[in-house]
């Protein structure tokens, strides 16, 4: 089963977990799996047209999925597939 | 190119006998030009670590005061410091560390107005700012100004470090096109930092700007670092340029009002009068409870925050569990719910009228509002 690596911000909306294991055999499978397990995630990943939202940015391994298939990348069991939201703290 | 003096290279010694630095590093270090935006968690180990290398000219630009809150983690400042400006005394932590390099002062919020005039005098920027808009300021100047941006964030024990806009890499906005809603990624004010989160990351952004005045090395151009403090593990992912932006920037085309761009409101008074019949003061909920009117006092934040200090008879519910513990509140019950600024709260608010509560109101300016206006005897945090 791929792992989707969940950054801090969005922890908790993952039952403070960072690591969670999901079915799919695309990057939007797995992501629709990790949002009907913890459906807080949803409007955090995605807008009201079920777009990913622009400042979160989703990869697979380092490869960022805007650059491969998006949504419809295929993934295999040893894949990671990492969200990394935009932060901006500093001070 | 101008030498160093006998005072000098008695100074730099450790870096003149290594070959990647040398006298012509050493040079080059003397003779470049950084401007650091922001003196606070990241801008403190850079600035200090910048100005012990040899940085020849460095531009500060902070227009904020030290507070006590600040020195969990920004160590270019000191408890002798509280309430001195942040340039003022910055500048005198790296003199002290340096007194062979030149300090320029920028005390003044960098703006859309003045932020290419500012940039313009430099080689590199380091972006170590705290919000959105100015990070998208940040990058668009280095865009327009074709200097490279030396980037990096935090947030609790996560950062994320980069180099953008070195010659035709991407940009800011390649990796992220646009902020998020306000309310949507907490601060560093609301969310916490682990105080010694920026001093690693700070000086992952100082070792990129070292590289790119030495011309050694290979940059963090074109990957994102990130860096998760608990696991302490670093993961590399690639960031690619927009493929529309061929040869210059499709996107960036002049600097545009940030504030708007990030949903910010312009005017940001501290504690913002009610604005509506969904909103309360704490000074009104204080006369609530002293005329022994009922209502329902409700504390989403987390339990850590509620040990910090809590208002006496508020019933917490972090907001998290809001959802799950609706039962625990009466529909028809005047409700009014509170957190430590009032974003969270808001929220909180929408979940319960979206599930049928009619009579919810937000207490404006949270927590930290009760401390100034009722009850000085809390802390503050």
């Amino acid at each position: 089963m791929p792992k989707i690596l969940i950054p801090t911000p969005l922890r908790q909306f993952a039952d403070k977990r960072d690591t969670v294991e999901v079915s799919g055999a695309t990057v939007g499978e797995a992501l629709a799996a990790l949002t009907t397990a913890h459906p807080d995630m949803k409007k955090n990943l995605f807008n009201d047209e079920g777009k990913l939202r622009s400042f979160v940015n989703v990869y697979l391994n380092d490869e960022d999925i805007r650059f491969l298939e998006k949504d419809k990348t295929a993934v295999g069991a040893g894949d990671t597939i990492s969200i990394v939201p935009s932060i901006a703290g500093g001070r | 190119m101008s030498s160093l003096s006998k005072e000098e290279i008695g100074r730099y010694s450790r870096h003149l006998i290594m070959p990647e630095v040398g006298m012509d590093g050493q040079l080059k270090l003397k003779n470049a030009k950084v401007l650091l935006i922001g003196t606070g968690g990241l801008g403190a180990p850079v600035a200090m670590y910048l100005a012990a290398a040899g940085v020849g000219k460095l531009g500060i630009v902070d227009f904020d005061t030290v507070d006590v809150s600040n020195l969990q983690r920004q160590v270019i400042h000191g408890t002798k410091d509280i309430g001195k400006k942040k340039v003022d005394s910055a500048e005198e932590t790296m003199k002290d560390i340096n007194p062979f390099i030149e300090i320029v002062k920028y005390e003044v919020p960098l703006t859309s107005a003045n932020a290419l005039e500012i940039l313009k005098d430099y080689d590199i920027v380091a972006d170590g700012t705290d919000n959105f808009p100015t990070r998208f300021l940040v990058n668009d100047a280095c865009v327009l100004l074709g200097k490279p941006n030396v980037y990096a964030s935090i947030f609790r024990f996560e950062g994320q470090a980069t180099v953008f806009c070195k010659d035709d890499g991407p940009c800011y906005r390649c990796l992220y096109p646009e902020p998020p809603p306000p309310g949507l990624v907490p601060s560093c004010a609301e969310g916490g930092v682990l105080g010694i989160l920026p001093g690693v990351v700070g000086l992952i952004q100082a070792t990129e700007v070292i590289k790119l005045i030495l011309g050694e090395g290979q940059l963090l151009q074109g990957r994102l670092m990130l860096y998760d403090a608990l696991a302490m593990k670093f993961r590399e992912l690639k960031i690619r340029r927009n493929p529309e932006c061929q040869g210059k920037c499709s996107v960036v085309k002049e600097l545009i009002d940030y504030q708007q761009f990030c949903g910010v409101p312009h005017e940001e008074a501290p504690l913002p009068a009610p604005v509506s019949s969904t909103d309360i003061t704490p000074q009104e909920v204080k006369k609530l409870m002293d005329a022994n009117a009922n209502f329902t006092l409700v504390d989403v934040r987390e339990p850590h925050e509620y040990q910090i200090c809590k208002i006496d008879k508020a019933k917490l519910i972090p907001l998290g569990d809001v959802p799950k513990r609706l039962n625990e509140l009466d529909k028809n019950a005047d409700i009014v719910v509170h957190c430590k600024m009032g974003g969270r709260s808001a929220k909180a608010c929408d979940v319960l009228r979206a599930n049928g509560f009619t009579k919810v109101r937000n207490m404006t300016g949270g927590i930290l509002a009760w401390a100034d206006k009722v009850d000085p005897s809390l802390p503050k945090y």
